[in-house]
């Protein structure tokens, strides 16, 4: 009987997460050509023809440029709104809300106006610099800055959301902590560096994996913003793989991308499944 | 960007830094916006294709969820890990993969194709795991001596009990889904049968210059709408929801 209750979820678990990751690792080691098609036996070549594809390699190094330069940021503001809005009460519900707010936002939408922000010159971003006397800059087409302006949009748009967590974690803190740490004269910066940090730790590791797993799988802000420009300098690993089986119909490359993608993804799983079932043991 | 929707379009360029419009509020743009797409179409097919995702996806989370938090059986760790490792595995990786099933399967440019990745959720399966075992047993003890059986434990006294671990996963999978672009641009290719975002990003772009950004701002709140305003009348009840994406 517990098996017929699991059934209906684990049909959908293995029909279209375990059942693909087996299949694209076969149809990576294929010639096949069309989606359905399994193809014949090719070995490695797929995987040999996508790293020497110099935009693979740059999508690699991208992603991890951008991993790196979304996720402190975010997470060093989500815990600063977190510390920030701590007390309840009418003015920082307010803030709270305005903040999360960008997470309800679809990203392409958010993308769409952005395009506007950043237009060179006329758009919201250069019209306001330049009121300080800053240059207009080529933010969305300038290969050195483009990969920095979709950071600057994701950061905007997940640092409300990682705040949350902060904002629970802080709430189930106990108080005698910082209450000791007060009576024994250590002041506000201390409290929060030596007391409250090292008490959310679980908090900041759980919300690391999640931020590094955005940092993978979110891309329609290249879709609508970029299209992986210019010059391939905003050609992350997921656009990678989209623009190859959606446009380049190069299902070789897309497969033997996805395997190497999941392969990343795994590794960083089994970090995140050890702080999980941590959290897991001390409340369940 | 509710002012910029609102200002008739042949501001100057520089205008559209300035937010305090200077004339009176025109619903011009919103009648080019809704002439230009087929909004309405397209609000049809995200709202089945969100529902569709979510009710299937209730059934499937409680049973599954119901199991891991109240029974005990052989194999039943393993199977927990099973569903674990989903959550990081994310599915937009797989979205080649994915597409090849559902060639295979017939599903391809269909709205049930869009769904069905979707239907056996271990985020849900997981927070409903978590709900049920904060339950305490008293209920199912005296409903149990009672002569109830367990079919009607579940339906009749767990599930109303788990109203709000239900209720958090509703606003985050209709939050999720109604957001999403990736996965409808891989699977549809039939106009009839696509979504508001899809047909946002089609507007945007087509878009020329500084001057339609009265334009996209009114699609771009035609499609964040009935999110927003759902988010203002339920705040909190959004905002505990999300907290329980980190599982807590």
């Amino acid at each position: 009987m517990p098996y017929a209750l699991l059934l209906p979820a684990l049909i959908f678990l293995v029909v279209f997460t375990y059942w693909p990751m087996l299949q694209v690792s076969l149809i990576s080691t294929t010639d096949a050509r069309r989606y359905g098609d399994i193809g014949g036996f090719i070995g490695a070549d797929n995987y040999v023809r996508l790293f020497a594809d110099e935009d693979f390699r740059g999508a690699l190094v991208n992603n991890a440029l951008y991993a790196v330069g979304t996720v402190v940021p975010s997470i060093a503001l989500g815990f600063w709104f977190a510390i920030m809005l701590r007390r309840s009460g009418a003015v920082t519900s307010f803030c709270r809300a305005i903040l999360f707010f960008p997470t309800l936002m679809p990203l392409v939408a958010a993308s769409a106006l952005f395009i506007f922000i950043f237009l060179p010159t006329i758009g919201l971003a250069d019209y306001y610099l330049a009121k300080i006397g800053v240059r207009s800059t080529n933010w969305l087409g300038d290969p050195s800055i483009a990969l920095w302006s979709l950071v600057m949009l994701t950061v905007w748009k997940n640092a409300g959301y990682y705040m949350l967590f902060f904002l629970a974690g802080l709430q189930s803190l106990p108080e005698d902590a910082e209450e000791a740490a007060l009576i024994e004269g250590a002041n506000w910066w201390q409290r929060q560096v030596y007391v409250v940090i090292p008490m959310l730790g679980p908090t900041f590791a759980f919300v690391t994996v999640i931020a590094l797993i955005n940092a993978v799988i979110q891309i329609d802000h290249v879709i609508v913003m970029t299209q992986g420009g210019p010059n391939n300098a905003t050609n992350l690993l997921l656009y990678y793989i989209f623009q190859e089986a959606h446009e380049f119909f190069d299902l070789g490359k897309a497969t033997a991308a996805t395997v190497v993608t999941l392969a990343l993804l795994l590794v960083l799983s089994m970090f995140s499944l050890r702080t999980m079932e941590k959290r897991v043991h001390y409340e369940g | 960007m509710l002012l910029a929707s609102l200002r008739p379009e042949n501001f100057g360029a520089l205008d559209m830094a300035s937010l305090l419009p200077n004339t009176w509020p025109a619903l011009d743009q919103f009648d080019y916006a809704f002439l230009d797409g087929d909004w309405g179409l397209w609000t049809i097919n995200i709202i089945i294709f969100v529902m569709g995702t979510l009710v299937v996806q209730l059934v499937t989370v409680s049973l599954a969820g119901y199991a891991f938090a109240r029974l005990e059986f052989p194999g039943k760790e393993a199977l927990f890990y099973i569903f674990l490792l989903q959550l990081m595995l994310a599915p937009p990786v797989l979205i080649v993969p994915n597409l090849t099933t559902l060639v295979q399967l017939g599903l391809y440019d269909t709205l049930i194709g869009m769904m069905a990745p979707y239907w056996g959720s271990a985020f849900g399966t997981f927070l409903m795991r978590q709900t049920f075992r904060a339950i305490p047993r008293d209920f199912e003890e005296a409903a149990r001596i009672d002569g109830a059986s367990w079919w009607q434990i579940l339906t009749l006294v767990l599930i109303p009990l788990a109203a709000p671990g239900l209720i958090a996963f509703s606003i985050v999978s209709v939050v999720f889904h109604w957001n999403e672009y990736l996965w409808p641009l891989m699977v549809i290719s039939n106009p009839d049968n696509q979504v508001l975002t899809i047909g946002l990003v089609g507007f945007a772009l087509g878009a020329e210059g500084a001057s339609d950004w009265g334009l996209i701002a009114a699609g771009t709140l035609i499609v964040v709408a009935p999110l927003a305003i759902a988010f203002i009348a339920f705040q909190r009840r959004f905002v505990n929801s999300f907290v329980s994406t980190g599982i807590k």
